[in-house]
């Protein structure tokens, strides 16, 4: 097994995010998700819809960053109005980041502190609030700290498990949070009352890291593993063919 | 008919207190043109309708704004709008904060003369509690679903920009994305499109499929030719952004000197021709 870094542990333990996915278009937003993305495409989903970032649906997989690579391959049109169509069948899976998150999956990127005059204002809303009722999301926290894992994030604009739960069964029918990958580890919801758990951690990193730089109790099952290291093929892919600038390291600082 | 007008008297038509649609998507292709002459106006406390870029970022900075009704606000390559974040950090605006699928609702309710549509987009987040006028509605069929009632965005004006357009008021798009520049027309009681180049109807489809031809002349009742009238949002295929002037307008959010040396430098100019010349001096 050859040495690889931590963002691209990051990059595979986000491309397992996409596997089972099959013909979705998946909206990665993000580097390291992009990457992740096309990492899924070119190896174990490579029926999933991915675009250039823009409206073109590319049939290829391109570098990401604007780095030379193959002639784009267009397979379809994909503007905003039809990402929302897309969003609203539930023919989607976006990977979001979140400026906080909090123990039962809630995402802020609106704004921190008070929303009528907030400390610190950020994107908005975005798509948050429909595409977590809508089809599956996943987040990508690349600065796992207790300033991004809250107890209680300041704006809820991704809804969370225990929300969901609130609105009842039939609002929340199509309501998943499928994982948070992080620079420390792997997470995801799977338990009695869909309380953060830890999945995996990346190689180097220990319980304890990962305790220390979450504000809140995480569920920690005893067979915990090691995030699946990357194979030598998706090396070789990540490096030559879809991140040959190494752009995807600059998102991780570890 | 021939619709043509210029920047100055579209914004003779806006008054005090308007609530104004702006197409476009961030940091593309957003009639920027039109925007700058509004800051040469007296014309203030403006409700903005937007998938907000840097329209809403110079309004906010030009005191021209009340209310900003919004999914976000975004530079794109530089993410968060450094001129919009400190107009809400100061308390200077209210904050209206739909999820953007959202507001894509309201605006196609107006556009529809319809008074609200019903989404499951909002339920169990803080769009509920930032938006206490925001009201649910039951299914009337079997499932008994209770959704948000997304209430209709009408409009007093719309502003777009297009690539190409001919005098009567038919708008194409010659870039990926068409954004929802027709439903913000839709939408508007007065609508208003410039464009890079007025061009003779019999052209329209020279450099485009008749599926560019994305607004047509009823939902016009201006056209501006403003040729680098998107600048410096990107308007592809005439041009792309302008990232370093970007970065430039974004710097000048730093502190109150640069601020005033970007405004006497490119904004505080008596017409869109002396921006445009700022601009290609620099």
């Amino acid at each position: 097994m050859s040495e690889f870094t931590r963002a691209e542990a990051c990059a595979v333990a986000i491309a397992e995010t996409f596997r089972g996915d099959g013909e979705l278009l998946v909206s990665p937003i993000g580097t390291l998700p992009s990457i992740g993305a096309r990492l899924a495409k070119l190896t174990f989903e490579p029926d999933l819809l991915l675009t250039d970032g823009v409206a073109y649906l590319l049939a290829n997989v391109l570098p990401v960053g604007g780095a030379k690579g193959p002639e784009p391959i267009v397979e379809g049109w994909m503007p905003y109005r039809t990402v929302f169509d897309m969003l609203w069948a539930g023919r989607r899976h976006v990977m979001m980041g979140a400026t906080q998150i909090d123990r039962f999956g809630n995402q802020n990127i609106a704004c921190i502190g008070d929303p009528k005059q907030p400390k610190a204002q950020l994107l908005g809303m975005r798509g948050g609030p429909g595409n977590t009722l809508n089809h599956p999301t996943s987040y990508w926290v690349p600065n796992h700290s207790r300033r991004s894992f809250v107890p209680q994030v300041d704006v809820v604009t991704g809804v969370g498990y225990d929300r969901a739960a609130a609105l009842g069964p039939i609002a929340s029918r199509f309501h998943e949070i499928r994982r948070v990958v992080s620079n420390l580890g792997v997470f995801d919801f799977d338990t009695p009352d869909h309380a953060m758990r830890v999945v995996s951690l990346h190689r180097g990193v220990r319980v304890e890291d990962v305790v220390d730089a979450t504000g809140f109790e995480l569920v920690i099952p005893d067979d915990l593993s090691e995030t699946r290291a990357p194979t030598d093929e998706e090396l070789k892919l990540m490096r030559e063919v879809i991140d040959p600038d190494g752009i995807g390291s600059k998102e991780v600082r570890v | 008919m021939d619709k043509r007008m210029s920047e100055r008297e579209v914004v003779a038509e806006l008054r005090d207190g308007m609530t104004l649609g702006i197409g476009g998507w961030g940091s593309r292709r957003k009639p920027m043109s039109l925007v700058r002459e509004i800051l040469r106006s007296p014309v203030k406390d403006l409700t903005l309708v937007s998938y907000g870029g840097p329209d809403v970022g110079l309004l906010c900075a030009f005191g021209k704004v009340r209310k900003v009704v919004y999914g976000f606000v975004s530079l794109d390559s530089i993410p968060l709008e450094p001129h919009f974040r400190n107009a809400r950090q100061a308390g200077a605006i209210e904050a209206v904060e739909f999820d953007e699928g959202m507001l894509q609702w309201g605006l196609y309710a107006a556009a529809s003369r319809l008074p609200f549509l019903p989404t499951r987009a909002g339920l169990g987040s803080d769009v509920m509690k930032l938006n206490p006028g925001l009201k649910l509605v039951r299914s009337p069929y079997e499932d008994g679903e209770e959704l948000v009632a997304m209430p209709a965005l009408t409009l007093d004006v719309a502003l777009i920009h297009m690539n190409r357009a001919d005098e009567g008021g038919n708008g194409q798009c010659l870039g990926p994305d068409p954004f929802f520049d027709d439903l913000f027309c839709m939408a508007a009681r007065r609508r208003f499109m410039s464009c890079e180049q007025i061009v003779p109807t019999r052209e329209l489809l020279r450099e485009g499929s008749v599926h560019s031809l994305k607004i047509n002349r009823m939902g016009v009742d201006g056209v501006i030719e403003a040729p680098g009238g998107a600048h410096f949002t990107e308007c592809p295929p005439d041009y792309g952004r302008d990232e370093e002037f970007q970065r430039e307008y974004a710097a000048s959010a730093g502190d109150p000197d640069s601020w005033n040396a970007f405004k006497s430098r490119y904004l505080e100019l008596a017409s869109e021709k002396d921006y445009q010349e700022a601009v290609k001096r620099r």
